[in-house]
C-alpha cells in the first residue's frame, strides 16, 4: 500500500484531462444551446479550462516565475467585462424580441 | 509522494470540475446551469489552492463565484420564467454537437498523451508568492528588481477597459 502510494504523483496531466474535458463539454453546450445565456455559461467554461492550463505549465514548469498566473489574472479580469457587456446586450435583446433564442435574433435592425 | 490526502482532494476536485462542467451544459434549466458553473468554478478556485497560488484563488472566487454568477443569476431572472425547461434538442443538432466536442477531445487528448514524458514531472518545491512579491511583479510597487512592473501598461489598459465596459454596459442596457 505504502509503496503504491509513493509511486503516484500527481503530474501536470492529471489536471490537462479534467480542464480538457471542461473545454469539450464547454464546446458541445456552444454548439448545441440555443439560449444566449446558456450559450455564454458554455463559454465561461471554456475560458476557465484555459485558465487552469495556464495556471498548471506555471506551477509545474516555471515555479520561479509567476507569468501564467499573471495571464490568469488578466483572464478573468477580461472575462468578467465580457460577461457584463455580453449580458447587457441580451437583456437589450430580450427587450427587442422578448426571448432569449439565438434562433430569433435574425435581424440587425428592429 | 503525494500524501493520501491530497490524492483525495485531487480527486474530489477533478470530478467535480468535470461532473458539474457537463451537467451545466447538458441540464435544461437555465438556471440549474448557473448553479451547476458556480460549482464548477469553486472547484477550479479549489485546484489553484492545491497548486499554492492562493491569492489567484481568492481572485477566482471572488470575481467569478461572487461577480459573474451573480450576474447570471439576475439576468436569467430577467429573461426567462425561472421553472422553465428549454425545449429538447433536435437529435441531429445533439448529434452535431457531440461529434465536433468527441473529434476535439481525441485530437487533443492524442497530441497531450503523445507528448507525456513532458508531462510527467513532479510538482516542484515553490515558495508561496505573497502579496508583496505579487504586487511588485505586476505592477512594481517593491523596490528593485529587474523583473518588477513588467506588467503595469496591461494592467492600466485592463483598468481603461473595465471603466469602458462599465459605460458601454450602461449606454446599452439602459432605457430609451
Amino acid at each position: 500500500m505504502n509503496e503504491l502510494l509513493n509511486s503516484i504523483h500527481i503530474t501536470p496531466l492529471w489536471y490537462l484531462i479534467p480542464s480538457l474535458l471542461m473545454f469539450c463539454a464547454g464546446v458541445y453546450g456552444f454548439l448545441t444551446r440555443k439560449n444566449l445565456i446558456a450559450m455564454l455559461i458554455s463559454i465561461e467554461l471554456m475560458l476557465n479550462a484555459v485558465d487552469i492550463n495556464f495556471v498548471v505549465f506555471n506551477r509545474y514548469f516555471f515555479p520561479h516565475s509567476m507569468e501564467g498566473m499573471f495571464f490568469t489574472l488578466f483572464a478573468i479580469a477580461i472575462a468578467a467585462a465580457e460577461t457584463a457587456l455580453a449580458i447587457a446586450i441580451i437583456i437589450n435583446i430580450y427587450r427587442a424580441v422578448h426571448n432569449v433564442d439565438v434562433t430569433s435574433v435574425n435581424e440587425m435592425k428592429f | 509522494m503525494d500524501s493520501l490526502g491530497s490524492l483525495i482532494i485531487y480527486a474530489i476536485l477533478a470530478l467535480a470540475m468535470v461532473g458539474f462542467g457537463i451537467m451545466a451544459v447538458v441540464t435544461r434549466k437555465i438556471l440549474r446551469a448557473a448553479t451547476y458553473l458556480l460549482f464548477t468554478l469553486f472547484a477550479t478556485a479549489g485546484v489553484y489552492f492545491m497548486l499554492d497560488y492562493e491569492f489567484l484563488g481568492a481572485v477566482q472566487i471572488a470575481v467569478y463565484a461572487g461577480g459573474i454568477v451573480v450576474l447570471f443569476v439576475f439576468s436569467i431572472l430577467l429573461t426567462t420564467h425561472p421553472g422553465d425547461n428549454s425545449e429538447r434538442l433536435h437529435s441531429r443538432r445533439r448529434t452535431m454537437g457531440l461529434i465536433a466536442a468527441v473529434a476535439m477531445l481525441g485530437v487533443t487528448a492524442y497530441a497531450l498523451v503523445s507528448r507525456c514524458a513532458l508531462l510527467t514531472t513532479k510538482l516542484p518545491y515553490m515558495e508561496n508568492p505573497d502579496m508583496h512579491e505579487i504586487g511588485g511583479q505586476l505592477v512594481g510597487t517593491a523596490a528593485g528588481g529587474s523583473s518588477s512592473g513588467l506588467y503595469l501598461l496591461p494592467f492600466e489598459a485592463i483598468s481603461v477597459l473595465l471603466l469602458a465596459c462599465i459605460i458601454g454596459g450602461v449606454v446599452v442596457a439602459r432605457k430609451r
